[in-house]
């Protein structure tokens, strides 16, 4: 209670009761400890040598990135070509993965709750705890470097996250539209195409497009593991330290997100 | 008031309107589509004799989710797991706490034009730069090790939590602040009052759900030198140890899910 | 017609929705179903084209036991039920004119309906029904942007498109404004005279039912409380439907706007 009486008998007004405040402060000490504890684990494994000499470093680094490289956006074309279709190819072929498992992952569609539901949710749980630079270099250990293994990286990274706000859009759908072409006669899958889907169609847009904005990201760093796309190019220009090539190619990722961004804020304005 | 009469429609065949009106601009769209998809897909090159050798690699590693193996790695699993969990905590704690007063400046409602315009950018940088880039970087700079990736997540967390924040604050609701405000409180007062209990419960749910991120982020700075379990991974792949890989990638689903079950409960909390 | 036979419905939880309800109606009467919520009206419309389970019991249409059909027969059997629900149930994101032609979906195949190549003559009917509820001009609009009672009529033509011989009608106006409830209403029941279809109207405005239909159910409960013409519904009926209350009220407020509405007229 949050009104107590102190020793002269006053009422005296607490937002919390006492164990509630031990609690809190408890917490809060927690937190703090566990913070500390971590922070001198980090430190340990720091040569902090390093780190007092990390403005110098900073400074030559960005001495010697600037200016970019320019003429080299000439090698760069084929690389940024390859990126954009593993985002947008993995975006599609992720998709087309997803809807299935969405429509059995969703309660209201599928068709069995014990054997499926779980089988599609675990699909989406693995798939998405995943990072796509994990799956990437999973791939390119098993089918080998190339932009193949990028783009089916990002599209079994993208199964699970599109999978489920899609699964999250099937059950929030109005009900009593499916009743209604149910009762004309319509067949499963009739009630499907006329009841479900036209309900899901703005949520499934906005997914796709979100999604490819996301991928467009993602797929400019597959190349740092051998799986294609601009990141290989980053990758060896790290390699023999050429610092104008990565500033290059740094202003070549900025542009492309910002462009990604623009193009799926411009699509979603058309479609919602 | 409608000028089609039902004569006018009796025997015509009918179709569903279209989606995109012109016709050039949908047809175009369309050609367009078929262009690019065709072109990018012949761009793709198989390997289809290294792919079919692959297969064999694939299925074992596949199979290798059947005998995860904990133990012969144990210590290096054990120590990757400890740092990735490290870098995620403090991380998540740092970018919370600078989270905050970055996400208050880029709430247009409630901060001045010059800090509203800096913190927004400070955001927009965030958000552009993929956290593997960022890791690189701070890799080169700092040196090997944990700290560059705390760095990196810290850095990542700031744009996802203040950018949301800075929304939520955009939206709530203008009576209670003005309340607040017409009592004559101060602006702290007025922010601990009027703003604070409309925007913590979100609040805290994004954290929570940052936590998760960090978590799964926090497995691959490793790749790059930043610490945590993504170098032990790694590793694993190199060396073709597919049973070591599937043991990790098994912790690290069963984290994510902890992490996911445990935030659903204290966002339900808290809401 | 229709003849339902100790329909019993209870609901997993327990409930007694209906309690062996016995029911004949010939071909083109209209009957309202009255009674308080919860009585089971709603359930025993859903139970006669099977969007509810019953328990036990049969509802027998044109000699067809609906209640022992097989998906495949059920399929066949709704197309000759027309179904009109309170909230329109309209999908909202496809065209006024994808609406009535779902009405079809029963006759149709698979690829037909997805590809929406109805036969000429459906079109033509659809286009027909429009014109009849009065909304040709809005055959291409989509169906969220049309008002409550234009969104009604669209529900309607969509089931009568469907060719029934029986209207299952949950409800037509309770989310409409007084004016717009009756003009529906009436429009229901001329259309049913048109084309001789008996219907089950599923009303909680008891004198807007007394304005248009033969015959009035009342049920209570789960049980037929009452069967018989409108003139019939003394206060003594809707207190036992119903419970206490002063029904006279009611009663005379339908003469006096019956009165207005043919002075409007």
């Amino acid at each position: 209670m949050p009104v107590s009486e102190n020793s002269k008998g006053q009422k005296v007004w607490q937002l919390h009761t006492r164990n509630e405040s031990l609690i809190r402060w408890f917490a809060y000490l927690l937190t703090v400890a566990a913070f500390m504890w971590c922070w001198a684990k980090i430190s340990e494994s720091t040569t902090w040598y390093f780190v007092w000499d990390a403005p110098r470093i900073a400074a030559d680094i960005g001495g010697r990135a600037l200016p970019p490289k320019w003429e080299y956006i000439n090698e760069l074309w084929v690389p940024i070509w390859d990126t954009l279709n593993i985002a947008t190819l993995g975006t599609i072929l992720a998709l087309m993965m997803a809807v299935p498992v969405a429509f059995l992952a969703a309660s209201n569609t599928t068709p069995s709750k014990v054997f499926v539901r779980p089988v599609a949710l675990m699909i989406i749980v693995s798939t998405r705890s995943i990072n796509s630079l994990i799956w990437a270099l999973l791939l390119v250990s098993i089918i080998g470097p190339g932009v193949v293994a990028g783009l089916l990286a990002i599209s079994i990274r993208s199964i699970g996250f599109c999978a489920k706000l899609l699964y999250e859009a099937i059950e929030e759908i109005d009900q009593k539209q499916i009743e209604a072409i149910t009762a004309t006669g319509a067949s499963r899958w009739q009630v499907m195409l006329y009841g479900i889907v036209p309900q899901i169609l703005p949520a499934f847009a906005g997914i796709s497009v979100f999604r490819w904005d996301i991928n467009i990201r993602e797929s400019t760093v597959l190349g740092l593991v051998g799986a294609g796309g601009i990141g290989l190019q980053l990758q060896s220009s790290l390699n023999v330290l050429a610092w104008p090539q990565v500033a290059l190619i740094l202003v070549v990722i900025l542009v492309a997100v910002v462009v990604g961004e623009w193009v799926s804020a411009k699509v979603r304005g058309a479609i919602i | 008031m409608s000028d089609v009469t039902l004569d006018m429609r009796l025997g015509k065949p009918w179709k569903k309107p279209h989606f995109i009106k012109n016709p050039v601009t949908r047809w175009g769209l369309i050609i367009g589509a078929l262009v690019y998809i065709s072109f990018a897909t012949g761009s793709l090159e198989v390997n289809w004799s290294r792919v079919s050798e692959g297969l064999v690699r694939g299925w074992n590693f596949i199979a290798a989710f059947a005998t995860p193996d904990f133990v012969s790695r144990g210590t290096d699993i054990r120590d990757g797991l400890i740092e990735s969990v490290i870098m995620t905590i403090t991380s998540t704690i740092v970018g919370i706490a600078i989270s905050i007063p970055i996400g208050l400046g880029a709430a247009r409602n409630i901060a001045p034009l010059p800090v509203y315009l800096v913190c927004r950018g400070i955001i927009a940088l965030s958000r552009a730069l993929n956290e593997i880039i960022v890791a690189i970087l701070m890799v080169a700079i700092f040196g090997f090790g944990p700290l560059a990736g705390f760095i990196t997540l810290s850095f990542a967390t700031i744009g996802f939590l203040a950018k949301l924040m800075a929304e939520d604050i955009e939206d709530m609701s203008r009576v209670q602040a003005e309340a607040i405000k017409s009592t004559g409180a101060t602006w702290t007062q007025w922010i601990n009052y009027g703003v604070q209990p409309q925007v913590m419960p979100r609040l805290v749910g994004l954290s929570m759900y940052r936590l998760d991120i960090n978590f799964r982020e926090s497995a691959v700075l490793g790749l790059v030198g930043a610490g945590g379990i993504g170098a032990t991974l790694n590793t694993a792949f190199d060396r073709y140890e597919f049973d070591t890989a599937a043991a990790i990638l098994l912790i690290i689903i069963a984290t994510v899910m902890v992490l996911e079950y445990l935030s659903g409960v204290i966002r339900k909390k808290v809401q | 017609m229709l003849k339902i036979d100790k329909l019993t419905k209870r609901y997993p939880t327990g409930d007694l929705a209906l309690n062996a309800v016995e029911l004949e109606i010939p071909k083109g009467q209209v009957v309202a179903l009255i009674g308080p919520s919860g009585a089971g009206k709603s359930t025993l419309i859903r139970c006669i084209n099977r969007l509810v389970q019953p328990t036990s019991g049969q509802a027998i249409l044109n000699g067809v036991n609906i209640t022992a059909l097989g998906s495949g027969a059920l399929r066949s059997a709704r197309r000759k039920m027309g179904m009109i629900f309170q909230e329109y149930a309209l999908v909202e994101r496809l065209t006024v004119m994808e609406n009535v032609l779902s009405g079809r979906l029963g006759y149709v195949g698979f690829w037909r309906s997805f590809l929406r190549k109805y036969s000429q003559e459906d079109i033509d009917e659809a286009f027909r029904l429009l014109d009849r509820v009065g909304l040709l001009a809005m055959a291409d609009k989509r169906a969220d942007e049309l008002s409550g009672g234009q969104r009604q009529r669209v529900g309607i033509a969509r089931a009568l498109i469907q060719n029934p011989d029986l209207l299952l009608v949950d409800e037509p106006t309770a989310s409409l404004d007084p004016k717009t409830s009756r003009q529906i209403m009436r429009l229901i029941c001329e259309l049913c005279a048109e084309r001789e279809l008996a219907a089950i109207i599923n009303i909680h405005d008891v004198a807007l039912a007394k304005m248009f239909v033969q015959r009035v159910i009342g049920l209570k409960l789960g049980e037929l409380q009452f069967d018989g013409s409108p003139d019939q519904l003394t206060p003594e009926v809707l207190t036992r439907i119903y419970g206490e209350e002063d029904w006279e009220a009611t009663i005379e407020k339908v003469d006096d706007e019956e009165a207005e509405d043919e002075a409007v007229l």
